[in-house]
């Protein structure tokens, strides 16, 4: 059957069958590879995209399910260089091998949209879906957390109270 | 050396924008058109068993499929340090999920359903999965042909036994060194297996061309190695090294998983047997668990004695592995931690007894520590308990006994300079060494624990590294190495290497992944060596280039090519203070004479680096006699935590970990290391917990019931402590630091529950469940049921081995 998506903002027409996976048009049929296979099962993150702006692992979503929606992968987010998140993720060193790190950034995107003072528990919780062996995932909370500033401080919004969780010290 | 510019600063990486833009490309995102194939492969379903036949006439007429692989079209045998494992299992089987043959089809679809149509009829075998029985005397023997195989010539395999390896290491006088103890203790303790748990699963994309020439694409960090393994296994098909090309992209994780040849000899033949289409052999997220490598299983059985002043007069280490069916691998782990089970003490008298072991579990293999983490649990475990029984403080024993530069080692060697006295100290000040933490609540109670640590790469003593450097343009130039950036930053730390010899800034370096037609030789990316090895070639890479240019400058311009040097991208000279000339207006082009005639023209240049002081051959009774190890990197840790006395949850609340570097070349990138190494660690601590049915077959072989860490699951708080003591043959002073941070993290959490509850655990995970078995009295060993973590199913201390005698 044919399903037509909007993906990073083109909207395309493809033929699936109806048991294809979204994780494996994306990559396979639509040539956007910044989805990856890490389990298959909805336990990693890193196949993650999002549909009509929410978060959702790809391996989980059937390609049929995506008819008439638009899915965003990290691409969409650096079309003018790298944003905000992305910025902030480079400057901390926050990804070592980088195989999470699109499923990451995405998540932490869609925290910001939908939290724009997220506490570092927020943080945390946004990205607990997305597992990362490699950083013990410290420099990404912090990268997340100095880009939220930064996008409030753009936006002009206060910073609401809390009491914090202690880092790393460096 | 405080006027280096480049090194010593927490450069942002080279390759982080690409990651996080979603450019980055590994194996599986490679595109290879329409004419890609997908293999599935067809696994034991047995521990053991003799493969009957193998009938494939169903499978292949599936429409879809292309071929069907098994070990009678590539009947080769193939291993890094011994050639102990067939490319497909021939004749027998030696562990659930072995590959007995491969489906090639158009689509994994097809693919899949076709490798469930091959036949493959067995005759069960006896198998052994614990260790006491494997070395028993009348075990099923998991390799019959044990005295055939080809090996290195510092393994000592006992042909008609389990035993693939026995490393001993004898120094002075056993007897007498716990005849001047005043304390002596003994106990046994057991580390399970573990599982890497990169992210990114095996990939391997394997093209044969029409030509003759075989390329593969592999997930890998070691491309060279590959590419040797795969030459010495498929020399009967006429191919050689020449013909035979590994491209590395970005790897997803490696942690040791990713190092030699596992999977990927698969991919290799599976290509020559479709020739003119490439092949991807991608693994799911179960087979990453049980059919590449493991973290493999020990039973360390420790005697430990010391004088009432705190000397460490002598210790008997026996380590027993379980090191799965095939140890081409992992006996080299066995010999590593053979070598090195003092820790990091000069203790005068030294028994080692490191024992490979077969069993019918799935091939153990290198994982971040490389044996380090396996007997350092037990063994700091020891040290607390020792220095409790005598009464002294767990960190004052430790620094008494602390390895000093020019010790002696276990095998004979000097150790290297070594900031061990000073990481401990730190280590206990910033901890607040003595002072307990208040508990949060009235079920709480929150206790510290210490370790020191050491670790050395282990490596053959030819392991070389090398470098290709060149120029552009633009004066911007690329580094060509094979050393592979699997996360800890290395392309960033060579690019810093180049950058402050060259002074072209970091950004204009381009430091790529490894292809064999194309870039220098590395050994492999293993043992926590490459900032040093590598390090050692680009710097002298680059220092040729730096002569070259002086003397295009010197031969243009007649400056005196010692009164050159380098500044911001600039030749300077020393007696011409206005002279001044910008690399990029010669580095391609060379310089212009007034007759129109030029001087120069590309500058390359090339560096080399082999540890030409070490040497494997020692004497096989003692080990006593060579140099196997370049230098150990060394470090002490410590961690508080929060129990909760209800559940047996351990809530860590600090961690400290201080390591002696050398030359930290890039901060922020080894605070990297610690708090990703850390974290890996305290999972193996905590609750990674891997488990086995009693006929072999792993239980937990995904990330729902096999659990690493999430975000939220890190300690509160993790405090690196980065030391530089340099180690005078490494790059500006560094040496390895990216194992060394996950080793000490099951001896520190063991000890801080003893002193948190007064409960000591001796076998590894210290899950919430074990300690709250313990609270409550009860023995986990008693109902710990069938499922294994390990290969003990009886109670460890029960376990004495006749490994003297054996047949
Ligand atoms: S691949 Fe989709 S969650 Fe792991
Ligand atoms: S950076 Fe390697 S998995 Fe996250």
């Amino acid at each position: 059957m044919n399903i037509t998506v909007k993906l990073n903002g083109i909207a395309q027409t493809i033929a699936v069958e109806p048991s294809d996976l979204l994780i494996d048009v994306i990559r396979d049929r639509l040539g956007v590879k910044s989805p990856k296979y890490g389990c298959g099962k909805g336990d990693c993150g890193a196949c993650t995209v999002l549909l009509d702006g929410d978060v959702v692992r790809s391996c989980l979503v059937l390609a049929v399910e995506a008819d008439g929606r638009e899915i965003t992968t990290v691409e969409a987010l650096s079309m003018e260089g790298p944003n905000d998140v992305q910025r902030e993720l480079i400057r901390n060193n926050a990804f070592q091998c980088g195989f999470c790190a699109p499923g990451v950034t995405l998540a932490a995107e869609e925290l910001l949209r939908r939290n724009a003072d997220p506490t570092e528990e927020e943080i945390r919780e946004a990205v607990a879906g997305n597992l990362c062996r490699c950083t013990g995932y410290q420099q990404i909370v912090e990268a997340v957390r100095t880009a939220a500033r930064s996008r409030r401080k753009k936006a002009g919004r206060k910073r609401r109270p809390r009491s914090g969780r202690k880092g790393v010290k460096s | 050396m405080s006027d280096l510019k480049v090194i010593g600063k927490p450069v942002p990486r080279i390759d982080g924008e690409e990651r996080v833009v979603g450019a980055a490309q590994y194996v599986d995102d490679l595109d290879f058109g329409p004419n890609l194939l997908h293999a599935e492969i067809v696994e034991s379903p047995h521990a053991h068993a003799e493969i009957l036949s193998i009938d494939t006439r169903e499978a292949e007429r599936v429409p879809g499929v292309v071929k069907v692989v098994t070990a009678k079209d590539f009947p080769y045998t193939f291993g890094l340090y011994m050639q102990d494992r067939y490319i497909f299992a021939k004749d027998r089987v030696r562990f659930v999920g072995e590959q007995v043959a491969a489906v090639i089809a158009r689509d994994p679809a097809t693919a899949k359903r076709a490798a469930e149509r091959v036949k493959v009829r067995y005759r069960k075998r006896p198998f052994v999965l614990d260790l006491k029985e494997a070395l028993s005397d009348d075990a099923p023997l998991v390799h019959p042909d044990l005295g055939h195989y080809a090996r290195c010539p510092w393994f000592f395999p006992r042909a008609g036994t389990n035993i693939a390896h026995w490393r001993k290491t004898r120094r002075g006088d056993i007897r007498k060194g716990f005849a001047q103890a005043d304390f002596i203790l003994e106990d046994t303790y057991t580390v399970p297996r573990y599982a890497h748990c990169a992210i990114e699963t095996h990939a391997i994309v394997s093209l044969y061309d029409h030509s003759g020439r075989l390329t593969l694409w592999s997930s890998s960090q070691s491309p060279f190695t590959q590419r040797n393994v795969f030459a010495n296994a498929l020399a009967p098909l006429g191919l050689s090294h020449q013909d035979i090309r590994v491209i590395s992209p970005n790897v997803g994780g490696g942690f040791g998983g990713k190092a030699g040849v596992s999977m990927e000899i698969m991919g290799a033949v599976l290509g020559l047997a479709v020739k003119g289409h490439p092949v991807k052999l991608r693994c799911t997220r179960g087979q990453e668990f049980y059919n590449t490598y493991q973290r493999q299983g020990v039973l360390a059985r420790i005697k430990l004695g010391a004088t009432k002043d705190g000397r460490m007069t002598a210790i008997d280490h026996k380590l027993h592995w379980d090191a799965g069916a095939y140890v081409e691998y992992g006996a080299n782990v066995v010999n590593a931690a053979g070598l090195s089970a003092t820790g990091p003490y000069p203790i005068p008298n030294i028994r080692i007894d490191s024992i490979c072991t077969y069993t019918n579990l799935p091939p153990g293999g290198p994982y971040r520590g490389f044996g380090y983490s396996e007997f350092l649990f037990g063994l700091e475990s020891h040290v607390d308990r020792l220095a409790e029984m005598m009464g002294m403080d767990p960190v004052k024993f430790r620094r008494i006994n602390a390895i000093q530069e020019g010790d002696t080692l276990a095998y004979g060697g000097k150790m290297n300079p070594s900031g061990l006295r000073e990481a401990i100290d730190r280590t206990a000040r910033e901890i607040k060494w003595g002072k307990k933490t208040r508990p949060s609540g009235p079920n709480k109670v929150t206790g510290k624990g210490f370790a020191t640590f050491w670790k050395a790469p282990a490596m053959p003593p030819n392991a070389a590294s090398s470098a290709f450097l060149k120029f552009n343009e633009d004066g911007s130039l690329n580094v060509l190495i094979s050393g592979m950036d699997i996360g800890q930053g290395l392309l960033t730390v060579m690019a810093q290497v180049a950058s402050e010899v060259l002074t072209v800034p970091v950004e204009r370096i381009r430091v790529e992944t490894p292809d064999t037609d194309r870039n220098a030789y590395e050994w492999q990316t293993v043992g926590s060596h490459v900032t040093w090895g590598c390090g050692n070639a680009v710097k002298m890479a680059a220092e040729e280039a730096r002569d070259k240019i002086f003397t295009t400058v010197h031969r243009a311009h007649g400056l005196k090519k010692e009164d050159l040097y380098l500044e911001n991208e600039e030749v300077r000279c020393r007696t011409r203070k206005n002279f001044r000339l910008p690399l990029r207006d010669f580095v391609i082009n060379g310089i212009m004479l007034p007759n129109g005639q030029f001087r120069g023209g590309p500058i390359l240049a090339s560096g080399m680096f082999m540890p030409e002081f070490t040497s494997a051959l020692s004497d096989p009774e003692t080990s006593q006699g060579g140099k196997p190890n370049v230098h150990y990197t060394v470090g002490a840790a410590a961690v508080d935590i929060e129990i909760d006395r209800d559940t047996g949850k351990v809530d860590v609340l600090k961690v400290v970990l201080a390591v002696d570097v050398g030359r930290a070349i890039n901060p922020d990138l080894i605070r990297g290391q610690v708090v990703g190494g850390v974290v890996q660690g305290l999972a193996t601590a905590l609750y990674e917990d891997i488990r086995y049915d009693k006929n072999g077959k792993l239980l937990n072989a995904n990330f729902t019931d096999y659990k690493i860490p999430t975000a939220m699951d890190t300690p509160k708080e993790i405090v690196p402590i980065i030391l530089e003591v340099p180690q005078p043959d490494g790059p500006y002073g560094a040496r390895g630091v990216g194992e060394h941070t996950m080793i000490p993290c099951a001896p520190i959490v063991a000890n801080a529950i003893y002193n948190a509850l007064g409960l000591r655990l001796k076998s590894m995970p210290l899950t919430a469940e074990k300690i709250c078995l313990a609270m409550n009295g009860i023995d986990y060993d008693e109902v710990k049921g069938e499922t294994m973590g390990l290969c003990f199913m009886g109670d460890p201390d029960t376990y004495e081995f006749s490994t003297g005698k054996t047949r």
